[in-house]
């Protein structure tokens, strides 16, 4: 079963077509990995499926709702987090929780277990009291996935979830992801790390706000006849793209 | 609406958290109160008179020391000739020329006509006017003394029936606590929404389900409670520092605080929703407030504004509090004479906020 669907999805911005006519689905819980050079539309193409922006064309359905009717009911299904850390650095750990908790609808006593639960998971318990401002990078991303979750949505999506950290904190934050999943939450990620690519079930590499490749990274590297997911991308990128 | 509560939690967390806000929430407000009613006071005292007495009769002279007994002249000299005074004006030395005509008393007698010409120099206008206006309520005054009629000035007598001393501080620190109000409501919920978007914290509100009110009120209800704090620290400094109570009813100024803080909370909310950057929202706030303000009649009279700039002022919503905070300091208006105002504010309230609502994009 799919939730998502795109068809032709398209967002033009004046002149600029940002993203042009891209069709894909993603199955429930699948990791999906959305590749693309700086500026490819990835971004766009993400926000217009979170109901943050509204397409020029095209049709999608995502957790069973149109993005163009029911933008505010798409949002009770998703968890998203942004390139941007968008958590309140000025209230701490266990304030961050608590507020995106009280807002996906937890309450009281169930908010309360929620919140000592995602703190003993990420190991942050003697951390809940710190101003959020002030953890490293690596723990923020980490804290914004877990209150990107809290609500157990349908699917998550990961703007870049990892940029600025070193390979041995993303692979940290990638078990977090691979938990998610197992939990049946799909998750839809971007990310121009190649070894974060290898993780995901399938990727899609977008140029100039095309798909023009769609596959698992196995067959992508065997039709590229490429050793790593690096050389499919340049592969890729190269023969179509203007970067 | 138990996300409300979620929502306010953090909001007053923020606010408290913030090193900088609640100092100039509180700090400032009490400041300007200390001080701009002693720089925006307009009453003149040591107005330079010179006075011209061609009468040099036993009224002349009392007239004379009735005008200057008033304290608010101080005499340049006593001349023969009208170009003499004129002389000392040009020389910058008196402001205002007071002459007596020959025959003044013996006209005064016999209980005719009479008249004294007042000549005053409009370079400074507010001198001049005030000086001619204060010149006519003495005048008026003697002329009653001396004959039986009444004042011949009526209007005069009317404008400073509630402010009897004329003490423009009982007048300015009303206007200047709507001022503050202003201030806070306006400016404080200008940079809120938009530090957020800068921030880029909107984001993660925006792609959840919370609703557009809902998000708007956790913005509105903070500012709104401050207001009322502050407008009870600054009836309270009214009070210690002028002495001043109002004559009608706390009640009826809460109230009206209540719908006012309301509307210019909404203004800034409007302001931050559709602004990208936080000085593009402090520019378009600056540009009302600044209009708001020099238009509603706190610094300058409206009645003494061009006919256009007057019929500005009807889409002021500062001047409506302005005035409705005089009349109940001043005058003990109560909410009967001022229903008119109430619907007026309340209706721009309900602009504003719709304004906020229609300019938040939740995408």
């Amino acid at each position: 079963m799919n939730v998502i669907e795109t068809d032709c999805l398209s967002k033009q911005f004046g002149n600029f077509t940002a993203v042009d006519r891209i069709s894909f689905t993603v199955a429930r819980g699948e990791i999906f990995g959305f590749l693309g050079a700086n500026g490819a539309g990835k971004t766009t193409a993400m926000r217009m499926l979170c109901g943050l922006s509204v397409p020029s064309s095209g049709r999608a359905v995502v957790a069973g709702c149109d993005i163009y009717r029911e933008q505010e009911r798409i949002k009770r299904h998703i968890g998203y987090m942004s390139q941007k850390f968008s958590l309140y650095n000025d209230l701490t750990v266990r304030e961050n929780i608590r507020l995106f908790g009280g807002i996906y609808g937890l309450r009281g006593r169930q908010l309360a277990d929620k919140a000592e639960e995602l703190l003993r998971l990420l190991g942050l318990e003697s951390e809940r009291h710190t101003l959020v401002r002030s953890l490293p990078l690596g723990w923020k991303q980490k804290l914004a996935f877990s209150v990107a979750v809290i609500h157990e949505p349908e699917i998550v999506f990961l703007d870049e979830p990892t940029g600025g950290v070193d390979p041995a904190t993303r692979r940290r934050f990638w078990e977090l992801i691979y938990e998610a999943a197992a939990r049946g939450i799909t998750v839809f990620v971007t990310t121009h790390y190649m070894d974060e690519a290898e993780y995901c079930n399938r990727v899609s590499i977008m140029v100039d706000g095309r798909i023009e490749a769609l596959d698992k990274p196995s067959a992508l590297k065997s039709a590229f006849g490429a050793a790593d997911m690096n050389e499919v991308f340049l592969a890729v990128t190269r023969g179509k793209g203007s970067e | 609406m138990r996300t409300l509560v979620y929502l306010l939690e953090k909001e007053f967390k923020q606010i408290l958290r913030d090193r900088f806000l609640p100092k100039i929430i509180f700090i400032v407000p009490i400041l300007q109160l200390l001080i701009l009613p002693f720089a925006a006071d307009f009453e003149m005292r040591n107005i330079n008179l010179g006075i011209i007495d061609r009468d040099h009769s036993a009224s002349s002279v009392r007239l004379r020391e009735k005008v200057l007994s008033s304290g608010y002249f101080r005499l340049t000299d006593v001349f023969n000739r009208y170009d003499e005074g004129l002389a000392s004006i040009e020389a910058d030395e008196s402001d205002m020329l007071l002459e007596i005509p020959a025959g003044f008393e013996r006209l005064l007698m016999r209980g005719e006509k009479t008249g004294v010409h007042i000549a005053a120099n409009a370079v400074n206008g507010t001198k001049g006017g005030l000086g001619s206006a204060y010149l006519n309520a003495i005048l008026a005054d003697f002329h009653s003394e001396r004959t039986s009629l009444p004042a011949m000035d009526t209007a005069i007598a009317y404008t400073h029936l509630f402010n009897p001393h004329l003490n423009y501080k009982n007048y300015m620190v009303p206007g200047i606590m709507v001022f503050l109000l202003t201030l806070i409501g306006g400016f404080l919920s200008t940079l809120n929404i938009v530090s957020e978007k800068e921030k880029g914290t909107i984001e993660q509100i925006n792609v959840s389900p919370v609703p557009k009110a809902l998000f708007l009120l956790s913005k509105l209800i903070p500012f709104w409670i401050i207001g009322f704090i502050l407008l009870s620290l600054s009836a309270g400094v009214a009070w210690l520092v002028y002495g001043l109570t109002p004559a009608g009813s706390l009640g009826v100024i809460y109230l009206f605080a209540a719908v006012y803080l309301i509307a210019f909370t909404g203004l800034g909310l409007a302001i931050s929703a559709i602004s990208a950057n936080q000085q593009q929202a402090m520019f378009t706030a600056f540009f009302f407030l600044i209009i708001f303000a020099l238009m509603s009649g706190l610094f300058t009279p409206i009645n003494s504004m061009p006919e256009w700039a007057q019929r500005m002022t009807l889409f002021n919503p500062v001047r409506y509090f302005v005035e409705v905070m005089r009349m109940v300091y001043l005058k003990g208006s109560g909410l009967s004479d001022l229903s008119t105002h109430f619907i007026i504010i309340t209706l721009f309230a309900a602009v504003f906020n719709a304004l906020a609502l229609v300019g938040y994009r939740k995408r």
